[in-house]
């Protein structure tokens, strides 16, 4: 679109440092680049930051009055340099140099958000800048990287076949359980929650109610969720993290123990049975 | 060919496949083909066009994640089928939900087997989804950028539960009733909110045909919303944290 524009910058400087850099058996172009930075830096250094500073506090307030009186008015304006951009339409801003020192923060709306160059079609508008600190950035190596289609469809595919054929032939042979009609005055004996709540119900062999029932499963819900929150050991090492995987692994096997305790194991009343003796009581 | 390549001219089919789908021009196994394939389908939504190489080793993630989706999807599936002869009614003397279950199983046109793959594979999906949590743990994949995603992960597999949990109630037989029953005694024992809970989690005192309209209403319709809501958060997260975790 629209030619950028020139960065004012001293020129003899550039020369200079272009002919150093060759000498040097510098590649061309990164020397090029070189000279060029060299001449921009020693041009600000003479002459400071160029206009820009002049310039902003009236746009400034001009767009502090925007953002305060602005109600959106459908265009979706919140952010300030959007409004600063709706408020002065038309004005030329100046390219403007990013500022020298190394701090790097959100800028703060400073009046200066470019708004479409004189003679560009009206159609699109600036809504917002996000610094780059406003999102979230992952650090992504370059690695051995390899295309989704079509080799990780492949084998998703298969998977997705694999468990569809064991499900499908598993359910012509294995006849899903079902009982007479539901009879509230008649009890069975054992009755047995489904099986992902038996280790619940084996414990409340052992405990009071309200710690089987309530107090087991709310930490249960919450130690899961704050997890993360607790471990910060960074590393995913296994052998960074021998407490970490201890402490799941026993939680785990505890809870897959009363299950089948629970399952197997209990009989009428939920008493204790053998099951290849007394048989097994449990449905799913 | 020249007829199938004439259907390709159409305005139709070229409003079905955007510009650069390999269903316009006809694919060719090519770096740019590939990348492609991937960005002009609806697959996009979840993968990448590239991924970690180790993304592809089965014995990482055991595709637990995928496969319970999948299972969800089949589930998904065949209980719609379900619901077409299915009433959630248990009034006494007539109790339809029953009498419908009996129906599904000699009946129905392949009524029984798609009651067995669904109820087989709600057991499957709670299994798949603790494994899942467990791989997840082990290689330590909730790790930062990813914290919040394993909450996410924790809330559809209490989730899952409450699906498994209220699908359980559905056939009004006798072992429905009564392990409804005591799972929910088991939360009836809350201190301040005990009968309060169980009451509305059963609409009455104790199950009947109220509990089972509640729960049907739950099963397939609101549990299943918000499980969606927070898949989609789920496979958001992991596109946006990176792709998954590793290599170890």
């Amino acid at each position: 679109m629209a030619t950028r524009e020139e960065t004012p910058l001293d020129q003899e400087v550039l020369d200079k440092t272009l002919q150093a850099e060759l000498a040097k058996g510098t590649d061309r172009r990164v020397a090029e680049g070189r000279a060029r930075a060299a001449g921009v830096r020693a041009y600000r250094k003479m002459h400071g930051e160029p206009e820009r500073e002049a310039k902003a506090p009236a746009e400034r307030e001009h767009a502090a009055a925007a953002a305060a009186g602005g109600d959106g008015g459908g265009n979706g304006g919140t952010a300030a340099a959007a409004a600063a951009a709706m408020a002065a339409p038309g004005a030329t801003v100046a390219y403007a140099p990013p500022p020298a020192a190394a701090v790097r923060t959100a800028p703060a709306p400073t009046g200066r958000a470019p708004s479409a160059k004189p003679g560009a079609p009206d159609k699109h508008r600036l809504l917002a800048l996000v610094a780059p600190e406003g999102v979230q950035r992952v650090e992504r190596e370059q690695g051995d990287r390899i295309n989704v289609f079509p080799h990780l469809l492949i084998e998703e595919f298969v998977a997705l076949l694999v468990v569809l054929a064991v499900v499908i032939v598993f359910s012509t042979f294995v006849q899903a359980p079902l009982r007479e009609l539901a009879n509230p005055n008649l009890t069975p004996n054992p009755s047995k929650a489904p099986w992902y709540f038996l280790g619940l119900q084996e414990l409340l062999r052992y405990f009071h109610p309200m710690i089987a029932g309530v107090i087991v499963p709310t930490l249960i819900l919450v130690g899961l969720m704050a997890v993360p929150y607790v471990d910060r050991n960074p590393s995913n090492k296994p052998g960074d993290r021998k407490l970490a995987i201890t402490l799941f692994t026993m939680l785990f096997m505890f809870g897959a123990t009363l299950t089948i305790s629970g399952s197997f194991f209990r009989g009428p009343g939920f008493n204790w049975v053998w099951p290849w003796s007394q048989g097994i009581f449990f449905e799913l | 060919m020249e007829a199938l390549d004439k259907v390709r001219e159409t305005e139709v089919w070229k409003s079905v496949f955007r510009p650069g789908s390999i269903f316009r021009k006809g694919y060719k196994d090519t770096q740019r083909d590939r990348a492609l394939a991937m960005m002009n389908n609806v697959l996009y939504h979840l993968h990448p066009v590239k991924i970690k190489r180790h993304g592809l080793k089965l014995t990482y993630t055991f595709c637990l994640g995928g496969l319970s989706f999948f299972l969800f999807a089949l589930l998904t599936v065949t209980g719609i089928y379900l619901m077409f002869f299915y009433r959630p009614s248990a009034d006494i003397g007539g109790a339809q939900a029953y009498s419908d279950m009996l129906t599904i199983r000699n009946t129905v046109f392949f009524g029984d087997l798609v009651r067995n793959i669904h109820r087989w594979s709600a057991h499957l999906m709670v299994f798949t989804v603790a494994l899942h949590m467990a791989r997840v743990f082990y290689t330590g994949a909730y790790k930062p950028p990813r914290e919040f995603n394993w909450v996410v992960g924790v809330i559809l597999l209490f989730l899952t539960l409450g699906l498994s949990f209220t699908g359980y109630l559905l056939p009004w037989d006798q072992l429905s009733i009564w392990a409804v029953t005591v799972g929910t005694n088991l939360a009836g024992y809350s201190p301040l909110i005990a009968s309060q809970v169980r009451f509305l989690l059963l609409g009455g005192l104790e199950v009947g045909p109220a509990t089972l309209l509640r729960w049907y209403v739950l099963h397939v319709l609101a549990l299943p919303f918000v499980l969606v809501l927070f898949l989609a958060v789920h496979f958001w997260r992991i596109r946006k944290d990176g792709g998954i975790s590793g290599p170890l």
